[in-house]
């Protein structure tokens, strides 16, 4: 068989266009982080704008570096690696640009959304349900354009930065549907299927993976092409790319509850997440000797090679979180590092460190070979290593020294057995010289990008971009196919295959039959002192969520001494059966909100969300007066208590929604103002603020089971 | 806690889906060499002499 050498273009156009994205987005979601951490060290810079705020900001800095920085770079450096890899250009270039194209318009709708304070206030998947919705069409569209370029590769051999890519798409896609899972209430807000313990388990099912298959597989991916290539030999070795690739797939799906240690997660389900965590380390570690190790005998390089260097911080920073991510999930060490900045610490070696250091790295090494020039300047690039390098360390560090300052603080008894620290805020005063450094590491890091901007400006301006570059490789070799006969005679032929194949389907059909009949068995309460809320703290849970509270406030007291004697009982999960979605939260910043209700007077919470330093001097809460003076809207309502009956059985009555809830609603507002007047504070018209609902709602909070006789 | 089964039903499939796709990687021949695509990538099939021209493909 004679072998036909084909001549193709490679699209570079697209991966230009994925990178200018990823540059302009990283330092997009840099700026925010800073401003955020600026926050929190002054607070006046929240200007009492809510736009502005930091419950509001937050959510737009972790998706702006998640899924704009990040996920413009994966698609970059997939487009670029995998158009070589096949030796084939992309499937389609119309997909390639709807892909490109639908997914910056998914992230301008993020960025004017969430400072609206429309989200679903699930961690790293905030956004509402239609962009939701355009995820998975983008998402598809990207599928279709990657499987399609494999199908009619010339290369038979799919190399291993492929199957990295291909386990991103699959898994991504799953998470995505499942965390999404949601009923709309109006255009732009919708209530998780899932309440309180499982909405929370799915949540972090999600936001774990989401670590694992959206940054941690497709730079994995990206590493095993860019570093050989940057170095300009084969990776260390090829067999242990394939082992750290089967293993890390195999163990990374199951360590979600390691994120939920101590909460009100059935204790076998923690256990399960703390042994498949603790395994990790061994894929991650396989990976990561095998990257660095790729650079044996090139090390004198690194010295001269910028590109290198930024590749070898990025696998090193791998190494760093990939071993940290596995003790942190020890429980021990969880009850130490979980609530506190320590976790910020922790996901920072990961997304600075690792996804920006290897961006950068791949940017460098990308950009001035689609454009056939040389980078502008080295000795720029250098300085950009070390101000980057520096920032990760002078972040780092005061966060792990804060963090664990704090729990201890949190924890410390003295010796005739009180809290040392009863007061939460003392322990948030003590480390805000901390905050203060991580804004100087933030800022050190986003200089350093920014000199980038300049040199890669620099770059592309004296090159010239080749749009379409010109490659050839001889026709693929398919494999003689099957003679004849119907398309089950190769499964059949093949009884393992066959055997599993069956078995994934019934497990399809089980789980499609039972699950049904398991959630409403699960809506029962099984506290009987546990009722739906009224519409009036309904309206305030929204407003709650609208604010982003559970940035800084966890609504989870774990059964620790040190917790119940400052926040009271510890938390239960049949408290939680109508929290839709559960705000358990994952950090406190402030105090725990869970047994809030009745400890404070209405007045005081009305003073304290007009001024926080007001009620607790030198507090870092901002505040929160446009609460006070805009009008509580009630248009969406009726189709909450609608979503929440029939489709949640909450135990709502029929036609409840008609009438009786709004003057439920009006009827509780008009006490809330009552009190409010008894205590001296006169407002105009204060039974129709949102402040009311809020009060409402906080007072609520943790006082059921209180009603247990 | 129900939804810990659909959870755990949901990784299964994917899990066993890539149990599917490792043993059609190494009954394919995926797997028969495991040296030379490492040094394959580093090579570029690029026409050298065509470099920098705009033509469509």
């Amino acid at each position: 068989m004679t072998q036909q050498v084909e001549q193709f273009h490679y699209d570079n156009d697209i991966v230009r266009k994925f990178a200018y994205a990823t540059v302009a987005f990283g330092i997009i979601g840099m700026l925010v982080g800073i401003w955020i951490a600026l926050e929190l060290v002054f607070p006046e810079l929240n200007f009492d704008i809510a736009w502005l705020s930091f419950g509001r900001l937050r959510p737009l800095h972790t998706n702006a570096v998640i899924f704009a920085f990040v996920g413009n770079g994966i698609f970059m450096g997939v487009y670029y690696s995998l158009q070589r890899l096949l030796k084939a250009r992309m499937f389609s270039d119309v997909l390639s640009n709807i892909h490109f194209w639908g997914w910056q318009l998914i992230i301008i709708a993020a960025v004017i959304t969430l400072p609206l304070g429309y989200t679903s206030s699930a961690e790293y998947g905030e956004l509402e349900w239609p962009i939701d919705i355009a995820i998975t069409v983008v998402w598809v569209i990207f599928g279709i354009n990657m499987f399609g370029t494999i199908i009619k590769r010339r290369e038979t051999h799919l190399y291993v930065a492929i199957w990295f890519y291909i386990a991103t798409w699959i898994t991504v896609a799953l998470l995505h549907i499942v965390k999404s899972l949601e009923v709309p209430v109006s255009f732009l807000y919708s209530y998780p299927v899932f309440a309180g313990v499982q909405d929370a388990l799915v949540q972090w099912w999600y936001g774990h993976n989401a670590v694992a298959f959206f940054l941690t597989t497709p730079y994995l991916g990206l590493m095993y092409y860019f570093l050989p290539k940057a170095a300009n030999r084969p990776v260390f070795s090829y067999k242990l790319s394939i082992v750290h690739f089967w293993a890390l797939i195999f163990i990374y799906i199951w360590a979600g509850p390691h994120h939920l240690l101590y909460t009100s997660l059935p204790d076998w389900a923690q256990s399960l997440g703390v042994v498949f965590s603790l395994m990790l380390i061994a894929p991650s570690w396989g990976g990561m000797l095998n990257g660095l190790l790729t650079l044996r005998g090139a090390w004198d390089r690194v010295r001269e090679d910028p590109i290198l260097k930024f590749m070898v911080v990025a696998v090193t920073a791998y190494g760093m979180s990939t071993f940290e991510g596995p003790m942190m999930a020890i429980k021990w060490v969880n009850a130490i590092t979980h609530y506190t900045d320590w976790t910020i610490a922790h996901v920072h070696v990961g997304a600075l460190g690792w996804n920006g250091m290897l961006t950068f790295g791949v940017v460098y090494w990308l950009i001035p070979r689609i454009f056939n020039t040389k980078l502008y300047s080295v000795k720029l690039a250098n300085l950009h290593f070390w101000l980057g390098t520096m920032g990760i360390v002078f972040y780092a560090v005061p966060l792990y020294w804060g963090g664990i300052t704090q729990q201890l603080m949190w924890k410390q008894f003295s010796p005739d057995g009180f809290l040392v620290y009863g007061n939460f805020l003392e322990t948030v005063t003590q480390i805000i010289p901390m905050y203060a450094m991580r804004v100087v590491g933030g800022t050190l890091f986003f200089t350093g990008a920014c000199l980038m901007v300049y040199n890669l400006w620099k770059t592309v301006r004296a090159g010239k971009l080749i749009a379409n570059e010109p490659a050839e490789a001889p026709a693929r070799v398919k494999e003689v196919a099957h003679e004849g006969g119907h398309w089950h005679r190769w499964i059949e032929r093949r009884p393992i295959q066959m055997l599993i194949a069956s078995l994934v389907l019934v497990a399809i059909g089980g789980a499609v039959e039972i699950f049904p009949m398991m959630m409403i068995e699960e809506n029962v309460p099984k506290i009987a002192t546990v009722t739906p809320y009224t519409p009036l703290e309904l309206q305030g849970r929204d407003l709650y969520i609208r604010e982003g509270c559970v940035g800084c406030h966890s609504q989870m007291i774990r059964p620790f001494r040190s917790e119940t004697e400052r926040y009271g009982e510890y938390s239960k999960s049949g408290e939680f059966i109508y929290d839709r979605p559960f705000l358990w939260g994952s950090k406190r910043t402030g105090p725990d909100l869970h047994r809030i209700g009745g400890k404070y007077p209405d007045s005081w919470h009305y003073h304290h969300m007009l001024d926080p330093t007001s009620m607790s001097p030198g507090s870092i809460m901002p505040t929160y007066s446009w609460m006070l003076k805009d009008d509580l809207d009630n248009s969406s309502l009726k189709a909450k208590i609608r979503v929440l009956r029939d489709y949640f059985d909450t135990p709502y009555a029929e036609g409840y929604e008609d009438a009786d809830a709004l003057r439920d609603l009006e009827a509780q507002a008009k006490e809330v103002a009552d009190r409010l007047k008894g205590d001296g504070i006169e407002q105009e018209n204060l039974e129709t603020k949102e402040i009311v609902a809020l009060i409402a709602y906080l007072q609520r909070l943790g006082t059921d089971i209180s009603k247990i006789e | 806690m129900g939804v810990i089964f659909l959870l755990i039903a949901l990784s299964l499939i994917v899990a066993i889906g890539f149990l599917i796709a490792f043993f059609w990687a190494v009954r394919s021949g995926q797997y028969d060499d495991s040296y030379t695509p490492s040094v394959r990538i580093l090579f570029d099939d690029t026409r050298p002499k065509e470099n920098g021209s705009q033509d469509t493909p």
